[in-house]
């Protein structure tokens, strides 16, 4: 559907002030067409405005955003080629599906048959055919999320934006939506940068994450990179439980309150942190030659496919799906792999 | 067997009972009605069949004289005085309208977009007007439209009155008096519409490539329909019966349909012609409206 797959867009120094406030300070960001981007962070980090801006229903207080080479900053939303699926989808309720998603089209006055064309097979991809006649109160959540997905994707947009997509929809269907946004955005080849909180629908829909927090991106990258690699301790609590070590630089490694460890790369600082996801944490049967830690069992949380075992010292939280049954108050030993145990900056 | 007995709303009761209790709730206001709406209406109705004897009295005689004589047909021939008065009602009952519908929509959105403390000073500055009497209103625009003042004056310089001359009587100080008394009565159900607005709507349009004129006429006409509704029934269905604005704005020659039946019912003593008039308003009315509903649900099907 998508024609131009050239289209790179490029946000440049954009910075935003509401009043006071300042909710962007300074973005910088590429995001390559035909990636499924992903903006991250808690909410009031600045992740829905920056979404606003490329879509043009917000001007940036200073700073450009560049759109396979134009300078689309002062470019009105009715003028871009960029379309946006609204958290709340704002269907107009007053006109039926079929009206819905040739809205976009009609405004644009292009001819009645390319309209019925393009129509007809946008509710044919999203499954909306058996009910085009009907009105958006007349249906699920799930399915006014692809009529609002239909009614982006026929304009052919450059870019299509997806604020918080799936805050709306119960949890189980999230779970398969997650999985069709994907398919459906590596189907069509069209550049989609998404907004949400949620770090499971990022980590599965996205080519690129960029975690947000106090209007700055802190890192982007691969959903792995972010995730196994994150920069700093926001980045590493904010993408699933972390534990976190405070510790002290010493010779081949890092000291700690719960024991020294060596690393696979020497920490900057002289005191800092690092972080361990806990799949990562290994249970032995006897000591480790390295990284190792005999730890009692605190408590023991069942989360259906595994176990999380939260142990002392340092109240550590180990993530296994190992059968063997652990009971509270049992002394395990536990490995740190040099090559997991991740040094966070600042 | 006893009562048939239901649970309506967690109350044990039975059919017999619920449709007696909805009887004694709904009484009160069905007698007022009655009273008060239903046979008034229909003595009117009745009314308008007889005719006026030689000292004004009803003579109680079935004829249709009252509507031929509104139709323009008398013992002279046929004129359309009183059709032009019906015609003239309605164009300025729907002007009015339209104008007020016009300056309502700035105006709601205007204090719609204030901070929520400045926005009821705004709001009880549209209702202040409502505090004074209607005629009271009606003089205070003499003094505004008085020769001496510049509004006067500069009507004359442009050449649009004559040289020391007031704004009234004039079709201009009647549409004056009748917008800035029905302007409100359009505000704020409009308001109440444009507060709730979901903007989210306004920017898919804007989003989905429209226009403004596209944006305001599928996002934020269908969404404030309600209260535009109210509004223009608040304002046409009066405007229609008004007779004290067009009387002291517009002068004697200007008269529309309310001046008529007050005059029938005043002055001329006629009131089985009175009620024929005011037969044909509230016809007139009932199809306005229903022209308007009509027009109302196409729009809402663009």
């Amino acid at each position: 559907m998508n024609t131009n797959k050239e289209k790179n867009l490029t946000i440049q120094n954009v910075v935003k002030t509401f009043g006071k406030v300042e909710v962007l300070k300074t973005v910088n960001q590429e995001v390559r067409a035909g990636e499924f981007f992903t903006l991250l962070g808690p909410s009031g980090c600045g992740k829905t405005t920056l979404l606003r801006i490329i879509a043009g229903l917000e001007l940036p207080t200073s700073g450009k955003v560049i759109l396979g080479g134009d300078d689309i900053t002062s470019l009105p939303a009715p003028k871009r080629q960029v379309n946006m699926v609204f958290q709340s989808y704002a269907l107009f309720p007053h006109m039926t599906i079929y009206e819905n998603v040739a809205f976009g089209l009609r405004s644009r006055k292009i001819a009645a048959g390319e309209i019925q064309r393009r129509v007809a097979y946008g509710l044919e991809m999203m499954g909306l055919d058996p009910m085009k006649d009907r009105m958006p109160d007349q249906l699920s959540g799930g399915q006014k999320q692809r009529v609002a997905l239909a009614r982006a994707l026929v304009n052919e947009p450059d870019i299509l934006l997806l604020d918080e997509p799936m805050s709306a929809l119960d949890a189980k269907l999230r779970a398969r939506v997650q999985e069709e946004l994907r398919q459906l955005q590596r189907k069509l080849g069209t550049t989609f940068i998404m907004v949400t909180h949620d770090q499971d629908e990022a980590l599965v829909c996205s080519d690129r994450i960029a975690v947000m927090n106090e209007g700055q991106i802190v890192q982007c990258g691969s959903p792995e990179e972010v995730y196994d690699y994150p920069r700093n301790k926001f980045v590493a609590e904010f993408l699933g439980a972390a534990n976190l070590l405070k510790a002290k630089r010493c010779e081949g490694g890092v000291s700690t309150d719960i024991g020294s460890f060596t690393l696979a790369k020497t920490p900057e600082w002289h005191e800092g942190l690092v972080a361990i996801r806990p799949e990562w944490i290994r249970i032995r049967e006897s000591q480790p030659e390295q990284n190792g830690l005999l730890a009692t069992i605190q408590d023991i949380v069942y989360r259906g496919t595994n176990f999380d075992l939260l142990l002392s010292p340092g109240a550590l939280r180990v993530r296994t799906n190992s059968f063997k049954h652990f009971k509270v108050g049992d002394q395990v030993w536990l490995e740190l792999p040099a090559k997991e145990l991740v040094v966070l900056g600042e | 067997m006893g009562k048939k007995l239901i649970i309506w709303h967690g109350d044990l009761t039975s059919r017999r009972a619920l449709i007696q209790r909805g009887l004694t709730f709904l009484s009160g206001g069905m007698l007022w009605l009655m009273l008060f709406l239903v046979i008034p209406s229909l003595v009117l109705v009745a009314l308008s069949f007889a005719s006026r004897g030689s000292y004004g009295e009803v003579i109680w005689n079935f004829t249709v004289e009252n509507y031929e004589r509104l139709m323009g047909f008398s013992a002279f021939g046929w004129t359309p005085d009183y059709l032009y008065i019906l015609g003239r009602s309605v164009v300025v009952a729907f002007l009015t309208t339209l104008i007020s519908v016009i300056l309502a929509f700035p105006l709601s959105f205007f204090i719609a977009s204030r901070p929520p403390r400045t926005r009821y000073l705004w709001l009880t500055l549209v209702i202040v007007p409502f505090w004074t009497n209607m005629v009271i209103r009606a003089y205070a625009w003499f003094l505004i439209l008085a020769p001496e003042l510049p509004f006067a004056k500069l009507a004359a310089t442009l050449g649009l009155v004559p040289e020391g001359a007031a704004l009234y009587p004039s079709v201009f100080a009647v549409y004056l008096g009748m917008v800035s008394m029905f302007l409100p009565f359009v505000v704020l159900p409009l308001y109440s519409s444009v507060e709730r607005l979901d903007w989210s709507l306004v920017e898919a349009a804007q989003d989905l490539y429209s226009s403004r004129s596209r944006v305001f006429f599928k996002a934020i006409l269908p969404q404030t329909m309600p209260g535009l509704s109210v509004g223009v029934v608040l304002t046409f269905v009066p405007a229609m019966g008004t007779f004290v604005v067009p009387d002291l704005l517009g002068g004697a020659k200007y008269m529309l349909v309310g001046n008529l039946i007050q005059q029938q019912f005043g002055a001329s003593r006629d009131w089985p012609f009175g009620a024929a008039v005011s037969m044909a308003l509230m016809v007139l009315t009932m199809i306005s409206l229903q022209l308007y509903r009509r027009r109302g649900e196409e729009i809402e099907l663009l």
